[in-house]
């Protein structure tokens, strides 16, 4: 064996264990990515349909900005909106359920490089996860 | 035209924008807006909310595909995701500052830019650099399954420069609800020299957390429709899902170019309304 074969395939075997528990982790969030968006595409289809049924033959009108009532607008007010079984609000449901599937995804990541005992990399992802977080929650108070 | 027209016209060409975006690699979130202010009349904010929704819808249906290939690097896109969030929040805000001509102005010589890059030859990836103190510190260095067989090492260099225009791949997103997978490639295969096929996929893996990171801004806006976003994103991930599936046999090469010249088009329609006062 020459050494650059040798090389090669220390190499292959150095990189191989060093992928896999992070291959283990990213199959973990590629399948609750894909559980997230069926989900949440589902109710918003539901919510689609409810809407249009109701307020279908109503006129469009989009090219005027009004911003939405505050009951679509903060995670509160959509879940309760929601559960009134409105359409509008089963819609808003399922975007958030879609919005928050990344903040899940880093969440789950904090977890894997705990499991890793990668200080470094678990403070990294804990700031990502508190800029999501004030986005979701906390920016409607910035204003 | 009532609701139930507008809503089967606007997911129809979504999905046309979704089915166009993953063949092509461009990302269907770039024409998305255009579509919905140049030919729905859509309100430039409802259309970029609506757009960011997709982004994610689109991003994180991608990402699950990807993961098993063992290509994205989840340290990298992880480091990297604190300037992109950090930037999509900072563009989130400016967008409430910002008149609606001024977006489409932005918007169009983004649409322009995108248009040229997809257009330009990629210069050929120098391979085998020497390890760089400050990635190797954060622990960035990777191998993937390269073509020819075995793992392939790579040490990604530049990483201030890289954090800096993921800062700003960040910002853009916010302010105009797009992916931006344009900006974030070009920071990981350009400036961190990081192998290409290992930046498209943890490109991928970052835009929907980026997106999450101003959609919430948008939420809480009240610029996210609930009538306008159901069509766009339903739409956009059928659309894209179909295009992942035919990916494989479609000769992409012609419709490249077909829809670059589309999205310059769109630019320039963009440009022209937003200084115009059209928008």
């Amino acid at each position: 064996m020459t050494e650059a074969n040798a090389n090669q395939a220390a190499s292959k075997e150095a990189g191989s264990k060093g992928v896999w528990t992070d291959q283990k982790l990213e199959n973990l969030v590629g399948n609750l990515l894909r559980a997230g968006v069926s989900l949440s595409a589902f109710v918003v289809a539901i919510g689609g349909i409810i809407y249009l049924a109701r307020h279908g033959r109503e006129p469009e009108n989009y090219r005027v900005f009004q911003g939405e009532p505050s009951d679509l607008k903060s995670v509160s007010g959509i879940v309760r909106f929601a559960f009134g079984f409105h359409g509008r609000g089963i819609i808003q449901f399922g975007l958030l359920l879609l919005i928050a599937t990344p903040v899940f995804r880093v969440a789950l990541s904090i977890w894997g490089f705990a499991a890793e005992r990668d200080r470094m990399y678990m403070i990294f992802t804990g700031i990502v996860l508190v800029v999501l977080l004030y986005s979701l929650l906390g920016s409607g108070s910035a204003f | 035209m009532n609701i139930l027209e507008f809503t089967i016209l606007v997911a129809a060409g979504s999905f046309v924008a979704g089915l166009l975006g993953s063949l092509t690699g461009l990302g269907g979130g770039v024409v998305l807006v255009p579509l919905l202010t140049l030919f729905f009349k859509v309100d430039i904010r409802y259309a970029i909310g609506a757009s960011l929704v997709s982004v994610i819808a689109t991003s994180s249906g991608a990402a699950a595909a990807y993961v098993k290939e063992g290509f994205s690097n989840i340290r990298i896109g992880m480091f990297l995701e604190i300037a992109t969030t950090v930037g999509a929040l900072v563009g989130a805000f400016l967008a409430a500052f910002i008149s609606t001509k001024a977006l489409a102005v932005i918007f169009g010589v983004m649409l322009l830019y995108s248009a040229y890059l997809s257009r330009k030859p990629r210069p050929r990836a120098q391979r085998n650099l020497p390890p760089d103190p400050l990635a190797t510190k954060l622990r960035m260095n990777g191998s993937f399954p390269s073509e020819e067989g075995g793992m392939r090492q790579y040490n990604v260099q530049r990483v201030p420069l890289g954090f800096s225009l993921m800062f700003g791949a960040g910002a853009l997103s916010g302010l105009l609800g797009i992916g931006s997978g344009a900006v974030k490639v070009l920071a990981m295969d350009q400036a961190m020299k990081i192998p290409f096929k290992v930046s498209t996929t943890t490109s991928n893996f970052m835009i929907g957390v980026t997106a999450a990171a101003s959609a919430g801004v948008y939420l809480n806006r009240g610029y996210v429709d609930p009538g306008l976003a159901m069509p766009v994103m339903l739409g956009v991930l059928a659309g894209s899902l179909l295009g992942a599936r035919i990916l494989v046999k479609a000769e992409t090469k012609v419709l490249r170019i077909v829809f670059s010249v589309v999205i310059a088009v769109l630019g320039l329609q963009m440009l022209y309304k937003g200084l115009t006062g059209g928008i």
